[in-house]
């Protein structure tokens, strides 16, 4: 479905999550994490660059690799998006949200 | 003569072994199982012991009865695997060497993954089913416990068997009620998840269940400590939830064994093509069962269906044919829901969850995603099914490997 983000018309799914990564801007990212009531500071778009590129590289993200990774630890990405951080911030980042293991 | 050395006497070594010894020329192929362990242990009974539906003669065997003749048990610890000159290091120094290596060292706890977890409360009120030991401690704690807050909890997954914890709390409501003192039991049901399961439709239903059985459900929670002295468990949020009675499933990770040599992801899982389970580094190396980081169940059904296509692929391999990309991801599971019912959940990489029957399309006699009696009795059958058909390699009848897409409501 459709949804206007930012004054533009945004493929996303039934939860929000954008459907076509060709459409994600900053100003799309921003509309996002206001509706979840987040003000973006630079080292939030550090983060989210990040996210994108780990998933650029089809690395299957978890809250676990976030943590190992020396970009930062997860105590800081929980306060960057407060509940439910992995959730949050791809959608911010106009990626699919990660799928759960089985 | 060639060899085939599969470490790891569990479900699904046990099962390789079975069908090798059925399928290779003893003339030419040699077949060595490796294991540490006296015991094989049905590990779905672990459920439940703590409730006393079994007991721990029902669910341990002893190893040998289970490895074919012609198949040579090797016991002892590995130590590492060097795949570059194709040999596996034994914990007492000897050396075995192999022409086709299959993996099947499962998947077992890490409580230390996660602060205090593993501290002063560790089997006094903080209490994990996954292990033999673990439920074992449950079992004498619910004889004695006069109630509180039961916290039924995952770390993070993957886990073994998913909804295994799911039924650990559904059981533990009936179970209360049995003993007349469910109004003294406030039952939470906490996971990193959002919801009761990892399937939005098998979500749905569960979710459903947890509300009528009066389960609370804390999700979303991805928990840092556990504090042993204000009784709490804590997440990265800063959230805490309160317990009398943690029963807890840890971090599942491969045997350490896969790190030492270099072959396992964060979690010690062996990367593995999820379709012909073929190692992706390793041209003669198989990786079946819960060793593997494929995206599929952790479950001895999911370990018998892929058992089944390796065996054709272990034959294509050895006359150097392309390998069949067969396996889709096929799991399906009795979930305990309490009461003396259960329901069927049936599924694979691209199909959710389904309502419909299995195995005969619309006939049945089990039924997809609702509760019943004979499913319930179906998840106690099974037990008999994996003793005497499972192990042994035989084929489960009209149980196909695949998921079978008639008699079932997908959209
Ligand atoms: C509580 C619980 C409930 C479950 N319920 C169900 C269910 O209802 N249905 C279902 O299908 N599945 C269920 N499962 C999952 C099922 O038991 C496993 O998926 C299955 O046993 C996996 O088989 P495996 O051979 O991969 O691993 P395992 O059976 O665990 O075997 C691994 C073997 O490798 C050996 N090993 C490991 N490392 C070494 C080493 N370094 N040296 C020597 N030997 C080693 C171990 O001793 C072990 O014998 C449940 C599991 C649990 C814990």
């Amino acid at each position: 479905m459709e949804k206007e983000i930012a004054g533009k018309m945004i493929s996303v799914n039934n939860e929000g999550y954008l459907t076509n990564f060709s459409q994600w801007t900053k100003e799309v990212g921003e509309a996002i994490a206001l509706e979840n009531h987040i003000i973006m500071t630079p080292r939030h778009w550090e983060v989210i660059a990040y996210l994108q590129n780990e998933h650029k590289n089809n690395v299957a993200l978890s809250i676990r690799k976030i943590g190992k990774s020396d970009v930062l630890d997860i105590k800081e990405f929980y306060a960057l998006f407060p509940q439910g951080p992995l959730k949050t911030s791809t959608k911010i980042a106009g990626i699919p949200k990660p799928a759960s293991c089985i | 003569m060639k060899k085939i050395l599969i470490l790891g006497a569990g479900t699904a070594g046990t099962m390789m072994a079975n069908h090798l010894s059925h399928e290779l020329d003893a003339k030419e192929w040699q077949i060595q199982i490796i294991d540490e362990n006296e015991e094989h242990h049905y590990q779905p009974g672990y459920l439940f012991l703590p409730f006393e539906i079994y007991a721990p003669e029902d669910i341990i065997k002893r190893i040998e009865e289970f490895i074919p003749n012609g198949v040579e048990l090797i016991k002892g610890s590995i130590d590492v695997i060097s795949p570059k000159t194709n040999e596996v290091i034994m914990a007492d120094g000897r050396i075995l060497n192999y022409d086709i290596l299959i993996i099947a060292t499962g998947a077992k706890i890490a409580p230390e993954e996660i602060a205090g977890m593993k501290g002063s409360e560790w089997q006094k009120s903080v209490f994990d089913f996954y292990t033999f030991e673990g439920a074992l401690a449950l079992r004498n704690k619910l004889r004695e416990w006069q109630g509180g807050k039961l916290l039924v909890h995952i770390t993070e997954m993957p886990i073994k068997c998913p909804v295994a914890p799911l039924e650990f709390a559904f059981l533990a409501d009936s179970f209360f009620k049995h003993k007349n003192m469910r109004d003294k039991v406030e039952i939470s049901f906490v996971t990193p998840l959002s919801g009761a399961f990892t399937k939005p439709k098998a979500t749905a239903a569960l979710d459903h269940l947890l509300d009528e059985k009066h389960i609370k459900i804390e999700a979303d929670f991805a928990i840092e400590s556990v504090d042993n002295d204000k009784k709490v468990i804590v997440d990265y949020g800063g959230r805490e939830v309160a317990f009398d009675l943690l029963v807890t499933v840890p971090t599942n990770k491969g045997d350490e064994l896969l790190a030492r040599s270099g072959m396992g992801d964060d979690l010690n899982f062996v990367p593995t093509h999820k379709a012909t389970l073929q190692s992706l580094e390793y041209e003669n190396i198989f990786v079946l069962g819960d060793a593997s980081n494929i995206p599929a169940s952790k479950a001895g059904s999911v370990a018998h269906f892929e058992a089944e296509i390796l065996t054709q692929n272990i034959k294509h391999y050895i006359k150097g044919e392309p390998l069949a990309e067969e396996f889709d991801g096929h799991a399906n599971c009795f979930v305990e829901t309490g009461d003396g019912k259960a329901l069927l959940i049936d599924f694979n990489y691209t199909h959710e969850p389904v309502e419909g029957t299995f195995p005969f399309p619309g006939i049945g006699p089990l039924r997809l995603m609702k509760e019943s009696r004979i499913n319930h009795m179906g998840k106690l059958a099974f037990r008999w099914i994996y003793w005497n058909m499972l192990l042994k390699g035989t084929h489960i009848p009209f149980v196909s490997s695949h998921m079978e897409e008639a008699g079932k409501n997908f959209n």
